[in-house]
């Protein structure tokens, strides 16, 4: 993964509360390879009706090249899916503005090279009355944490090692080899201290 | 003046690194079909499990509970998790195997869960198995890879939020119906970035069932985690299980567990009491858990809230095909389902059955226990035999309708009375709709046909 600390992209609005990660990527596509690419199964039961046609007032069937989305309140909530991600970054989607996420949601995010940026009820919701019905451009700036437009710009809360791992591309796997003698110390005082963390199968010998 | 988060957490931490992150050694890890990725990020990097012994797999998710798979694509998400655990030399509960379950059902019952452990799965309901006063949480997918190279996690430590439960729950008011009055109560993010420990005498009273009903709720609550301080009730559930150390091994780990409680005089970052005894048997009428209500009360009406609230609630309420201010007794069914790592275990399934017996059900419906082990019990019970001549269809153990991910499923349009733990849109199938509740209260709603009372049926049960 490649890092990033600007990006500059058209945006428009998801105005529903509680966007969970069933509505993201619903279930059943969820045995699918990820070869073949996740991001037509974005938000898939919110865009196409039960015949599979688009529904046209859809934010993101008007507006298919987006690479940002504002939410509401508790985006990515449920499950901890990662495919929700794979299908938001595989449509192009860079980043996601919100007034609250899944937990589980956006560290996956942060995995994955997705921002998710946190930003005040006030704000989401300007953003949103200003995208309402149309899709326009946004500069993002992890450093600065901030979300310019227009003549305006607003913060977003980002902490230090998401931030990290976003502008670095960073795997966690990489960083932790630094750790292999801490964690070999660790293992052995706990299986002297507590010996009953480890199965008996391996206790025993 | 420690948390028990405090404790469990400290306990674990192997490193501390500047950006506030800790590097955590996990004692259990629990893979599913939905492992999948994870496995192919894996094979990338050329590595293997690095703790065989201390990952554990089990086919839950795809897994048919009613004849054979539904599709080649779930076969193949059956056997892939198959052959990872054979390539990786992991401990695996398949679709034969008598120890077969949910995930989070089985961790417990086969004593992989113990209290002071830290267990990830890749499942936001790992929460669950904090009812024994481990540290449990689900990850992604990046995530489950790091632990099978590793056996360790980064994490930034969650704030801590104390739920206290003063008094008594009533009859026919259980775990699930406790859980949800706190959801309803806080929001589905209310406990966003918390880890939540349960305390309080009717907390104390919850047996284990009741215990990992409400934890693994915890998360619809936003909860990064839930947790319980382990007590009498605990240890004696894990005595004689399989992987439970035994004889002095045991007392040893009991002398620690005993430590593991929050110091009375702990601060919390939050805190919010409940009593328990003004809490009703509940139900949801939306598509999110929050959109919890007593049975007793009415569809809300939009146009009495404002703003994005009265937004959303049109929208659910649309969705699920309800008229506001109508009462939720009038809510007509199509089926039932008692099944999930919610309330599919052996109490889940008495309650279901207490209230069903010798009674028949007015609309079809499925009973998924939650492991093979359950199954088994609940048929010594005879408890099959009060589902099936109730008219309930008794099938096999896995997640089943819960995720719908096996193709058992609600129809698009039809409303499911559920004892599972998400209501979201087209959770149990595209344009399904779910009304979560009690395992008792979707037995009274399967008698009646429609959202129901338990409380008078359970009455009549006491006088009989
Ligand atoms: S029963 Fe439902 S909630 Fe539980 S692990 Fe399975 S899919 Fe997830």
């Amino acid at each position: 993964m490649t890092g990033w600390s600007k990006h500059t992209g058209m945006a428009t609005a998801i105005d529903i509360e509680n966007i969970d990660t069933d509505q993201i990527i619903p279930a059943r596509f969820m045995s699918a390879p990820r070869s073949d690419g996740y991001g037509g199964f974005l938000l898939h039961d919110l865009r196409f009706d039960t015949t599979g046609n688009p529904r046209p007032n859809f934010p993101i069937n008007l507006f298919p090249a987006v690479s940002i989305l504002v939410g509401r309140r508790n985006f990515g909530t449920g499950s901890s899916r990662e495919a929700a991600v794979y299908a938001l970054g595989d449509f192009g989607i860079r980043a996601v503005i919100a007034p609250s996420f899944g937990d589980i949601f956006a560290a996956n995010c942060i995995n994955n090279g997705v921002l998710p940026a946190l930003v005040s009820n006030k704000a989401a919701t300007d953003l949103i009355v200003w995208l309402s019905g149309r899709q326009a451009q946004l500069n993002l700036n992890i450093r600065s944490r901030t979300i310019s437009f227009d003549d305006q710009t607003v913060t977003f809360t980002l902490n230090d090692a998401s931030a990290q791992k976003l502008l670095n591309g960073w795997d966690d796997i990489d960083l932790t080899q630094h750790h292999l003698s801490a964690i070999a110390a660790y293992r052995a005082r706990r299986a002297q201290m507590q010996p009953w963390v480890f199965p008996a199968n391996e206790t025993a010998g | 003046m420690t948390t028990l988060l405090d404790k469990l957490w400290d306990s674990h931490e192997i490193h501390c690194g500047r950006d506030g992150r800790s590097l955590l050694w996990v004692d259990r890890h629990l893979v599913h079909e939905g492992s999948h990725h994870a496995f192919s990020k894996l094979a990338e990097r050329n590595s293997m499990v690095v703790e065989p012994n201390l990952t554990f797999g089990v086919a839950d998710h795809y897994v048919p509970t009613r004849g054979t798979a539904a599709s080649p694509a779930i076969v193949r998400m059956i056997e892939t998790l198959e052959r990872n655990a054979e390539k990786h030399g992991i401990t695996y509960y398949g679709q034969l195997d008598s120890r077969q379950g949910i995930v989070h059902v089985i961790g417990p019952e086969q004593g992989l869960t113990l209290p002071g452990l830290l267990i990830t799965c890749g499942d936001s309901h790992t929460s669950t198995h904090g009812a024994f006063g481990a540290l449990a949480f689900g990850i992604g997918a990046t995530e489950v890879s790091h632990v099978l190279a590793t056996q360790t996690i980064w994490q930034s430590r969650p704030k801590s939020m104390r739920i206290a439960i003063s008094g008594n729950l009533l009859p026919g008011v259980g775990s699930k119906d406790l859980a949800l009055a706190w959801i309803a109560k806080l929001g589905a993010d209310g406990a966003r970035e918390h880890a939540v420990e349960y305390t309080g005498s009717a907390v104390r009273r919850l047996s284990m069932d009741g215990r990992m009903t409400l934890c693994n709720m915890s998360i619809e609550g936003g909860a990064r985690f839930g947790m319980i301080a382990p007590d009498e009730t605990t240890f004696a559930y894990i005595k004689d299980r399989p992987f439970a150390p035994s004889d002095a091994l045991f007392k040893r780990a009991q002398m620690y567990w005993e430590t593991l409680t929050s110091d009375e005089n702990a601060e919390f970052d939050r805190e919010v009491c409940i009593d328990a005894s003004e809490i009703a048997p509940i139900v949801t009428w939306g598509t999110s858990p929050e959109d919890a209500l007593p049975v007793t009360a009415t569809v809300p009406n939009p146009t009495a809230l404002a703003g994005t609230d009265s937004e959303r609630v049109a929208s659910a309420i649309d969705y699920m095909g309800l008229v506001p201010g109508r009462a939720l007794t009038e809510v007509q069914i199509d089926q039932v389902f008692i099944g999930s790592c919610t309330n599919a275990r052996i109490e889940d399934l008495r309650a279901a059955a207490a209230v069903l017996a010798g009674r028949r059900a007015k609309v079809p419906g499925l009973v998924s226990p939650g492991s093979q082990q359950i199954k088994a019990q609940a048929e010594a019970e005879g408890l099959d035999h009060i589902f099936i001549d109730a008219g309930l269809e008794w099938g096999n153990a896995g997640c089943s309708m819960c995720v719908a991910m096996n193709g058992d499923r609600v129809q698009s349009g039809k409303r499911c009375a559920s004892t599972t733990n998400r209501n979201f849109r087209g959770r149990q199938g595209r344009d399904a709709r779910t009304h979560l509740m009690s395992p008792a209260m979707v037995a009274a709603a399967a008698i009646t046909g429609h959202l129901t009372d338990v409380r008078p049926f359970l009455k009549e049960r006491l006088t009989e």
